[in-house]
């Protein structure tokens, strides 16, 4: 099998790989890429996890890590939706993607 | 009879309400609401009858009876200790009555001042009164607090919408001065809230035990002397002291007040000047002394100072000012320096000069107010340069101004002699060098007043302006009569008054004395005046 | 207390005069039509005679009571403010309370001041100014006569205290009376100001009084019987003072008091407002400031008698003031040009003279030459407002002469006023006069012959400016200009009848003080009228005996010096007229320093007031108020809105990346502090 290390360092490595492009690109598309990549690297410790501990303390089989994941997917898609829809209407107001160029409640 | 404080402070804010109502159905069904004559009309009218009825509470007072009357108690948050408790005795029966009678005068003298948002001006008011009653008439700690932050709303809105050029910054200022000390006192408030409960294990606000109940209430606290810092009487009576001192107003803390009453209208100026500033020293007299009898002993020399320093400092800065309105507002700091001096000289004389003074002052600073308001309502102008042998035009004006300075100034006959007269003396008799150099007071009213009165009044008419004033009309006669009056009244025959007020102030400092005994062996004061001779040392 | 006999007519005495001035309140105030002359006069003058006349009436029924029963009249009427427990229990009554001191008062205000308020019928008729106001004027008048009564009558310090203030304020009213003129306004305040100061002096004196009462452990009062009889519980107690001398209690309170008796009675050194009182009109400089206001004082120390025998160090005091004011003040009539000036400072020097009897315990020739000095004083000043009226409102004695052909009437009673003011005999002032300086030389005081000598001197300087200021109104040739001095003529019957009762008084007044040594002459015993009326209401006194040879050498002097005076006033002024040019030219710093009143306004002005104005407005509120307090409050308000606004809103960058990046951080460091 697969170690568990393995799992969990491939899921660090996604995870920090969104963190940098959350707080680096400037494209919103991208940032919002790059969280859907973190969430999905969530997602994956979560599976590795479940592989890890396929038996609950009652001694049934427990699939809550994998139930989870369903549960983040679904939440990512309702927030990618959200986001995509607030982008295109910055889009339509500023004519750029640019994250800096939407910075107006600064002091 | 149960009832009648109740509908007394709440009748105001009620009357309010309807118009309120009223107008929002009036204008649900199509019309365009109510008028403004109506609430104007209304509005007095309320306050008319509220005025009515209180005087059913002077006639129903029972002067020989020390405990609260008109008591009523209703439990309201049980659990925390907050209830609706509400009396009076002698101290807050003459404030109350003070406040309704002020309420109509004020709204009838302020009749065609405000332009704008009358309905807003007459819900104020009205609100205003309900706050202020509720102060008055609180046996219930957080009741009481709640009341005390209440009326700052309506008086920063009046002072902010109605009033002068700079009117904002005085209400901001007037909130935020007024709002630091509650704060604090508010913090002091919960301390001994958990001090009592530590002590009883009872949760109440009650300041003292509620009609036919034998349960300790919280002036029952021993507020130890020593200990944790803030749990003694020093700090905590410095924290009340703070608040009621930004109210009073106490030199150094006064400076919202000039602002406030120069910027504020008419109506607002006679308000705050006649009752607001009451607050402070009724909560000193009803709380603060009660509450902390060995930090009161302690503080008294600073108190006193600090009287006199603000009745010497007032009228000297009184003495130079431009603005007749300053002038006046400079003056009442030196007249609630006066009061304060009485209220720490501890005596019977002392204090009931002082609650005597409360009223005096609210009716002869009251007048004032309402005598410049008039006079500005001509020129639109209050600086005393602009005058000048206004007494020719203007003879019954004239013939009010010098009544009413004369009041102020403590002439014998009209009211301010009597409550100068007994807190001098109270003072002299326990402390008598502060009330050598407060007596000094009396000569500097005089001289401020008087020359103010002269530069006013007197002299020939320079001004082309001045020539074409023309004197009162019917409905300020009507508002200068109806607070001259009393003025008379109680110069002449103020003992009536005074048999109400002494037997509580007489009793509650009894109560602070026997505290302070009991708290801490007094050590053997030499006797004020340091006399020798045959007798008593 | 004892055998006091009530009287309800008592309350008229003062009441009428108050009825009639709030009818004239509410006349001019509300009713605004003006009131026919007639019923204005009727009025005024109406209740102040029927005053007079229920004041005799009171008199006689005193006089009724045998000498030797408690010959008192009380009126109590209601209590008027109270406050206090048990024995320290304050009260103030209502009450009045006649006896044989206040009864002569009375009978002089409402005697004396119906004459006036006659006399002013006829001054103020003739009133052209803008700011007239008949009605007013009488309605003040009258309001001041209850003040004064009140005063006199009062039954305790406290009711005197607003007879007291009351008379300050109408006194401050009438000077103020044509206010239109800023001067005159400026006098009324400054006249009410300087009393004011006394004021404090009389407060802090009722409240020592009352405080040692407590301390004493007697039945504290203020009333006159109250004090009398709790006295000698107080009478040896001494008072330590913070700085380590000790006084006794009586002598502090005493001098208390005299502070309000020197700003009332314009001694030294609150006498400044009474000079320039005169700038009110001339009935009520001589009602007021001559002889019933200004005498407030000496009654008030003559009504403590019994305080005032008991601190020596005050009496001395009251004393040696009365002497200096006395001749302090009549130096400076001798070079003043104002008719009525002169006799202002007069006023203030005969003041001198009542206060100087009452300091060497002369109670009785205090009040003696108080009743005389009513009598001739009021004359003076009302002859004067003759001689004003003729020459239409003239005051300067330079501008006048040879008047003596135009107004004989008037001339005749000046002369009579001025006859007996300078103490010539058998005048009243001769025998009033001659009593206060035997009174002094005999007296107890340190220095009782310095004060005789100042006594005497004064009355030679006396006579001096009294009859210069004869001469130079009546006598020789006229400086007036022509056309005045040919309308120059008698003013109206009301200005002038009064004229005649005062100037008849001023010469046979003093018949009621006859010295026992012309008695005697006559086999007649006590023969001293007033003495034996006043007697019972003194304290027992050690009686000072002059020898019957002294008295009389002394009466001499002092009518030698009188004629001294006259003599070099009819030098200067009737017969060689340039000399006096002369000689203020050759003593011109002397001169001008006396004309100038020794520069003591000024004085007054430059160390008091306008350094007390600077330093309230440049320290006090421009320094402290403003700059400090407010300063502080709104420097305060900006330091909170700099750090809030200026740096914590840097935190606020709008770059959605940056607030990602602190989220970040933060939750890592959370993390790590729950994980290590």
């Amino acid at each position: 099998m697969i170690p568990l290390d393995h799992v969990i360092g491939l899921s660090a490595i996604l995870f920090a790989i969104g963190v940098v492009g959350v707080v680096t690109r400037r494209n919103m598309i991208v940032i919002l890429m790059s969280i859907e990549l973190m969430l999905n690297a969530v997602n994956l410790a979560f599976v590795g996890f479940n592989r890890l501990w396929p038996v609950g303390p009652d001694g049934a089989a427990s699939y809550d890590g994998q139930i989870f994941v369903l549960i983040v997917i679904t939440v990512a898609a309702a927030e990618v939706a959200v986001g995509l829809g607030i982008v295109i209407s910055m889009f339509r107001n500023r004519d750029s993607v640019n994250i800096e160029d939407v910075s107006l409640l600064k002091w | 009879m149960q009832d009648l404080l109740t509908t007394v402070t709440f009748l105001p804010l009620a009357a309010g309400l309807a118009l309120l109502a009223t107008g929002i159905l009036a204008r649900a069904v199509g019309t365009s609401g109510l008028p403004d004559g109506v609430w104007r009309a209304v509005g007095f009218a309320s306050s008319l009858a509220t005025f009515a009825i209180s005087i059913g509470l002077y006639t129903g007072f029972d002067p020989t009876e020390t405990d609260y009357q008109f008591v009523q108690h209703v439990p309201w948050i049980p659990d925390y200790g907050i209830h609706y408790y509400v009396g009076i005795d002698g101290i807050s029966l003459l404030l109350v009555l003070l406040t309704t009678f002020l309420m109509p005068v004020t709204l009838l003298a302020s009749w065609n001042d405000i332009g704008k948002s009358l309905k807003s001006y007459v819900f104020f008011m009205l609100f205003l009164e309900t706050g202020m009653l509720g102060a008055f008439v609180s046996l219930n700690l957080f009741q009481f607090y709640v009341f005390w932050e209440l009326m700052l709303v309506p008086m920063y809105f009046i002072i902010g919408i109605w009033g002068g050029p700079r009117r904002i910054y005085a209400a901001v200022k007037f909130f935020l001065f007024t709002m630091v000390g509650s704060l604090l006192m508010l913090i002091a408030m919960l301390v001994i809230y958990s001090l009592f409960q530590n002590q009883t294990g009872l949760y109440t606000f009650d300041f003292v035990a509620p009609p036919s109940s034998n349960a300790p209430a919280l002036l029952d606290t021993v507020i130890p002397t020593t200990g944790i810092w803030w749990q003694t009487q020093y700090w905590l009576f410095g924290a009340f002291a703070l608040a009621f001192a930004i109210k009073v107003p106490m030199v150094p803390l006064h400076t919202w007040l000039p602002d406030a009453h120069v910027e504020a209208p008419t109506a607002g100026s006679v308000v705050l000047a006649g009752v607001l500033l009451k607050m402070g020293t009724y909560g000193f007299l009803r709380f603060a002394l009660p509450l902390f009898p060995a930090a009161v002993a302690d503080w008294t020399p600073t108190m006193l100072a600090l009287s006199v320093i603000g009745i010497i400092y007032g009228s000297l800065v009184a003495m130079v000012q431009e603005d007749v309105k300053k002038l006046v507002a400079y003056s009442s700091v030196a007249h609630l320096g006066f009061v304060m001096l009485g209220m720490f000289a501890l005596n019977v004389q002392g204090a009931t000069g002082s609650v005597l003074q409360m009223i005096n002052h609210g009716l002869s600073t009251g007048a004032l107010f309402l005598l410049v308001g008039m006079l500005y309502e001509r020129r639109h102008t209050r600086l005393i340069t602009a005058f000048g042998g206004v007494a020719k035009p203007m003879p019954v004006y004239a013939f009010f101004f010098g009544l009413v300075m004369m009041s102020s100034i403590g002439l014998p006959l009209l009211n301010g002699f009597v409550g100068e007269f007994l807190i001098l003396l109270g003072a002299f008799l326990s402390h008598p060098w502060f009330a050598v150099a407060a007596a000094s007071g009396v000569v500097l009213a005089a001289a401020y007043m008087l020359w103010m009165f002269r530069r006013v009044m007197f002299g020939p008419v320079d001004n082309p302006e001045n020539r074409k004033l023309i004197d009162l009309d019917f409905r300020e006669k009507v508002v200068l009569v109806a607070i001259t009056l009393p003025i008379i009244w109680i110069g002449v025959n103020p003992d009536p008054l005074l048999r109400r007020v002494e037997p509580s102030v007489s009793a509650l400092l009894q109560d602070v004395h026997a505290r302070a005994a009991a708290a801490q062996p007094a050590p053997a004061r030499p006797a004020a005046l340091a006399l020798a001779g045959e007798g008593r040392p | 207390m004892v055998n006091e006999t009530s009287e309800t007519l008592l309350r008229w005495i003062p009441l009428l005069p108050l009825l009639a001035a709030v009818f004239h309140g509410i006349a001019i105030g509300v009713v605004r039509r003006s009131t026919p002359r007639t019923i204005v006069i009727a009025l005024s003058c109406g209740s102040v005679a029927l005053s007079f006349v229920i004041s005799c009436i009171a008199f006689i029924k005193l006089i009724d009571i045998p000498p030797d029963a408690s010959r008192v009249l009380v009126d109590p009427l209601y209590t008027w403010f109270g406050a206090g427990i048990g024995t320290t229990r304050f009260t103030a009554d209502l009450a009045l309370r006649v006896d044989p001191l206040s009864a002569v008062m009375a009978l002089v205000v409402t005697g004396v001041g119906s004459l006036i308020h006659v006399y002013s019928v006829g001054y103020m008729d003739d009133d052209h100014r803008d700011d007239r106001g008949f009605q007013r004027f009488f309605c003040y008048m009258n309001l001041f006569t209850f003040s004064m009564l009140v005063l006199v009558l009062a039954d305790n310090l406290v009711l005197m205290f607003l007879g007291w203030e009351g008379v300050g304020l109408c006194s401050y009213l009438l000077i103020g009376f044509w206010y239109s003129d800023r001067h005159n306004a400026y006098c009324g305040s400054k006249a009410f100001i300087v009393n004011r100061v006394g004021d404090f002096g009389f407060l802090i004196g009722i409240f020592l009084l009352f405080a040692s009462f407590v301390s004493a452990g007697v039945p504290a009062g203020v009333g006159f019987a109250d004090i009398a009889q709790n006295f000698a519980a107080i009478a040896d107690r001494t008072i330590a003072t913070p700085w380590g001398t000790t006084w006794r209690l009586v002598d502090v309170i005493g001098l208390c008091l005299f502070v309000g008796a020197v700003g009332k009675s314009a001694q030294i050194p609150l006498y400044v407002w009474l000079p320039d009182a005169m700038a009110g009109p001339t009935p009520v400089s001589a009602l007021i400031h001559a002889a019933t206001m200004v005498t407030a004082g000496v009654y008030m120390v003559c009504r403590l008698s019994f305080l005032y025998s008991a601190a020596p160090l005050a009496s001395e005091v009251i004393a040696w003031i009365g002497a200096l004011t006395a001749l302090f003040a009549a130096t400076i009539a001798i070079a003043q040009t104002d008719i009525k000036k002169v006799l202002a400072y007069s006023t203030v020097s005969q003041l001198g003279y009542m206060f100087l009897a009452a300091g060497c315990g002369g109670y009785t020739g205090a009040i003696f030459h108080l009743v005389t000095h009513a009598f001739f004083k009021a004359l003076l000043f009302l002859g004067a407002g003759s001689v004003i009226l003729a020459m239409h409102h003239e005051q300067d004695i330079r501008k006048m002469g040879g008047l003596r052909r135009r107004i004989p009437l008037t001339r005749v009673v000046f002369f009579c006023g001025a006859y007996a003011i300078s103490g010539f005999p058998f005048a009243s002032g001769f025998f009033s006069k001659d009593e206060i300086l035997a009174t002094a030389f005999a007296a107890h005081v340190p220095g009782h012959e310095a004060l005789y000598a100042i006594g005497l001197l004064t009355a030679g300087i006396t006579a001096f400016y009294m009859w210069r200021l004869y001469f130079l109104v009546f006598s020789g040739e006229t400086r007036a200009a022509k056309d005045v001095y040919e309308h120059a003529h008698e003013p109206s019957p009301w200005v002038t009848h009064p004229l005649v009762p005062l100037a008849f008084l001023s010469l046979v007044g003093g018949l009621l003080g006859i010295p026992q040594i012309y008695g005697s002459v006559f086999g007649i015993e006590h023969v001293h009228t007033l003495s034996n009326w006043l007697g019972a209401v003194w304290p027992p006194a050690p009686a000072h005996e002059v020898a019957r040879e002294t008295e009389l050498l002394m009466t001499g002097a002092a009518v030698a010096i009188a004629l001294t005076g006259f003599a070099v006033a009819l030098q200067l002024y009737y017969a060689r007229p340039e000399l006096p040019a002369r000689i203020a030219a050759r003593l011109s710093g002397l001169y001008a320093l006396v004309a100038n009143k020794y520069y003591v306004d000024e004085l007054y002005d430059a160390v008091i007031v306008r350094p007390l104005v600077r330093l309230s407005d440049a320290v006090l509120y421009r320094g402290v108020d403003a700059a400090l307090i407010d300063g502080t409050a709104n420097g305060l308000a900006s330091a909170v809105q700099l750090f809030a606004s200026g740096g914590l809103r840097r935190l606020q960058s709008g770059l959605a990346q940056g607030y990602v990046a602190s989220m970040l951080a933060g939750t890592a460091a959370i993390l790590w502090y729950l994980l290590r």
